[in-house]
């Protein structure tokens, strides 16, 4: 990828149509679910981004497209009892993580039907169900409290692993540091993963970071860490299985960090004055983590296009219906501004 | 059908703009990502992306128009195998109408309801004399050995057997796991003991003192406190977070500072406050049982001050109610932590001056047990409040507000504030001594709204 003075790249950077890798170590069917996995993860972005358009959406409304191979490639990794934390930057997150795409799109639009009954928004769902503990807005905050979620497994004996996901901008936050710090002293099974997608707002890692060797940032507090090629599923989910072997074995943290790149803007309003439409439009060309599975399936004879159009067509109906659903569900009733406030003992 | 682009909103606010460039042309195909047109708005230009793929069949703005709305058709897309004759039965993406919001909201109300709080429980049982600092290390270790789920974790909480001494022995007696020295990086294991609550464990989270906790006033708030109501019930948050508030002795502006009025300014927040050492063990067994999350102030000056508790491992204080630690006719003085002891000595001399007055100790401030306060009020008519912390936006201002709101008609006096003063804490021992409320400074107040 352009611009990126990464000392030592995991994998060379790619050529413009990336030959599918001869040894993928997921069978076939597999990777026709990571497919389908982040085709869902895309569409419903764009929906999502459309619906926004649209007024149906409101406030910040932060988009995932690009970036789909992260959360699939890791969530193949995880196991049932397993827990996930993150950022903003959610929806891909919640939907890998099998909550329903009705009550994520609802809880955009801001409806009863929403997984937060409409009174979270975009930037916080949660689902004990799914193992899924936010949707946190604060940049940062996610990072010790997931390393307390895997306090937590630990504390229970529950063999669990929890996950905690930020950006490159996150990586500079104090609490980050306090977070490995205590992690490594305690050996809590927690993976930071850093989605590296080179901008924090509109400020390049360069411009933020002082080293911008992220998979190294945990090497003051004795926390191993791998640079991952976050376009390439494949690669994500061989990372993800080393990482929860090392967490599971009671080995303390990990740190992946997964290169990976946002195409749409930071959030819905965003100038894009900070980046070129050609560094975008080439890593669209060149390195999309979907087109590359798409050709790794059509090598494999796994996928011809009608079969293509056909997946495109399932999943669109999908989130077609969660469209539906979000503008046809009702406002919250308005005695529900004063529910939730407190649990009941 | 054909599909209708329309004019997005590319920002909250956005509600027109201009259509600078098409970077497609009718009869183009479109596929969904694709850039249809560059937009102008009152901030910035910005590209608009293809949802839907098809092929272009008509513009319907032309480039360079100014002042076109949002959600007005701008192009028509054609899907596979249509034509443009098909264009005037288009489709738009209808956004299905809002559901319209009722003009008339609920009446505003100061504060969520609160559930009516059940009265403290008569005790007769035996008493044992203990200090402040014994009752917290009871009340802790007592609920810990009720409850697997609860733990302990701060700084020198351990080895070092509590800065404060509170937690003397309980390492010894729960072992590491459940009694956790942690490094001295107050947001990481607050936002730490945050996630481990999410997850149904019930940390006692322990600051040297609330000074420390500016460090981790944010996973208080916005990670404990807002995530209930953010999740719409999903996630509760059972957290206590504790250690000593307001002013110690002589250590300087840093360390001498009343949080009170900080906390009790958040919904989804419990906040309590003990005076004697039967407050600290019932208020927090109480806090520790709580689902929620709940910030409890204590004062280092109180640690080592004696009074009598009941013995029982079941005596636990109802949160949200106050106590009237002496009855009184005339005048009617609010006080929590260390300022009840002053009230009360206050309360003592006026006695000698034939004034008669009511002392209340709050114990909890959110939620705050107003129906107590202005009960008092509707028979003395006059209300003191005393507070450690400084007088703007603080508990003595909430207290006249209530009064205003809800007992105006019995008020014979205004509403008087003894409050810290308005000055960062000094350290020489004469301009500390000033800064703080005292009896003198109580007693003064009461006459005034006596008018005597
Ligand atoms: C503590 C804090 N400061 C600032 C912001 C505003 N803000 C929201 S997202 C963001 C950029 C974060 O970038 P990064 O961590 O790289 O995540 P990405 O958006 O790229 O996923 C900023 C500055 C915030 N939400 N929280
Ligand atoms: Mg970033």
């Amino acid at each position: 990828m352009a611009n990126q003075p990464a000392k030592k790249p995991s994998r060379a950077p790619r050529k413009t149509s990336r030959a599918p890798r001869k040894k993928a170590k997921a069978s076939p069917d597999e990777i026709l679910q990571y497919f389908k996995d982040m085709l869902m993860i895309r569409r419903f972005e764009e929906k999502a981004g459309q619906l926004y358009g649209m007024g149906l959406i409101g406030g910040f409304c932060h988009l995932y497209i690009g970036q789909e191979a992260v959360i699939v490639g890791m969530k193949a990794a995880a196991e049932p009892q397993d827990t996930v934390i993150t950022s903003y930057r959610d929806h891909g997150h919640m939907l890998a993580y099998g909550m329903d795409p009705k009550g994520v799109m609802a809880e955009l639009t801001g409806r009863s039907g929403g997984y937060s009954k409409g009174k979270g928004g975009s930037m916080h769902m949660f689902s004990k169900e799914a193992g899924f503990y936010g949707g946190h807005g604060i940049v940062g905050a996610q990072v010790p409290l997931g390393a307390g979620l895997a306090f937590a497994h630990k504390y229970k004996g529950d063999n669990g692993v929890s996950c905690a996901y930020f950006g490159d901008g996150a990586v500079n936050q104090g609490q980050v540091y306090e977070a490995f710090n205590m992690a490594s002293l305690w050996k809590l099974p927690v993976i930071f993963v850093i989605e590296n997608n080179r901008y924090g707002m509109g400020t390049s890692i360069e411009r933020a970071s002082a080293t911008t060797e992220l998979a190294g940032r945990g090497s003051a507090h004795g926390i191993p860490g791998i640079q991952v090629d976050g376009m390439d599923v494949v690669a994500v989910k061989e990372a993800g299985l080393k990482a929860n072997a090392h967490c599971r074995t009671g080995k303390g943290p990990m740190i992946l960090e997964m290169k990976t790149y946002r195409y749409r803007g930071h959030s819905m309003s965003d100038p894009a004055k900070y980046r070129s439409k050609e560094e975008v439009q080439k890593v669209r060309a060149e390195s999309d983590p979907i087109d590359f599975v798409k050709a790794m399936l059509l090598e494999l004879g796994q996928l011809d296009e009608a079969k293509l159009k056909e997946i495109d067509k399932e999943v669109k109906a999908i989130v077609a219906e969660a469209a539906r659903f979000a503008q046809e569900s009702p406002e919250p009733e308005l005695s529900e501004l004063y529910t939730d406030i407190l649990a009941e003992a | 059908m054909p599909i209708e682009i329309l004019m997005p909103a590319l920002s909250p606010t956005m509600t027109e703009g201009k259509i600078t460039k098409w970077l497609k042309n009718e009869g183009d195909s479109v596929e969904s990502g694709d850039v249809l047109a560059e937009i102008e708005t009152d901030k910035a230009t910005m590209e608009v992306e293809a949802v839907d793929e098809g092929t272009v069949g008509k513009i319907l703005v032309a480039e360079g128009t100014d002042n076109v709305q949002v959600n007005s058709p701008i192009a028509v897309l054609l899907e596979d195998g249509e034509d443009a004759s098909s264009i005037g039965t288009a489709s738009t993406p209808a956004p299905v109408a809002a559901a319209p919001v009722a003009a008339t909201a609920p009446a505003p109300v100061q504060q969520a309801p609160v559930a009516t709080v059940e009265a403290e429980p008569d005790y007769d049982g035996p008493m044992v004399r203990q200090t402040v600092r014994e009752a917290l290390g009871a009340a802790m270790s007592e609920e810990m050995r009720r409850d697997e789920d609860v733990f302990l974790m701060g700084e020198e909480v351990g080895q070092y057997q509590g800065a404060y001494k509170i937690s003397q022995g309980m390492l010894d007696e729960f072992g590491e796991k459940r009694v956790i020295d942690t490094p001295i990086t107050e947001i990481g294991f607050t936002g730490i003991g945050v996630g481990a609550a999410y997850m149904g464990l019930k940390p006692i989270v322990e600051f040297m003192t609330f000074n420390f906790a500016m460090q981790a006033v944010d996973h208080m708030i916005n990670s404990a406190a807002k995530t209930l109501y953010m999740s719409g019930g999903a996630i509760a948050c059972p957290i206590v977070f504790r250690g000593c508030n307001g002013a110690a002795a002589r250590v300087g502006a840093q360390h001498s500072q009343c949080y009170a009025s900080w906390y009790a300014h958040i919904p989804g927040m419990k906040v309590l406050s003990p005076w004697s050492a039967a407050d600290a063990k019932g208020l927090l067994k109480a806090a520790i049982r709580d689902p929620n999350p709940v910030v409890f102030l204590e004062n280092e000056l109180l640690y080592g001050d004696s009074f009598d508790v009941p013995e029982s491992d079941e005596f636990v204080l109802p949160i949200g109610k106050a106590k009237i630690e002496r009855p009184g006719n005339d005048v009617t003085i609010v006080a929590y932590s260390k300022m009840v002891g002053v009230a009360l000595d206050a309360a003592e001399k006026l006695a000698a001056e034939g004034i008669d007055a009511e002392v209340i100790n709050l114990r909890s401030l959110r939620p705050l047990d107003t129906a107590t306060i202005v009960t008092s009020v509707m028979k003395t008519n006059r209300l003191v409040s005393v507070e450690e912390g400084w007088p703007v936006a603080g508990m003595g201002a909430e207290m006249a507000a209530i009064m205003m709101e809800q007992a105006f008609d019995y008020l014979d006096a205004p509403v008087k504030r003894v409050c810290g003063e308005d000055v960062p804490m000094p350290y020489a021992a004469n301009l500390e001594l000033l800064a703080l409320p005292n009896t003198d400074k109580v007693t003064e107040a009461v006459k005034e709204v006596c008018y005597r």
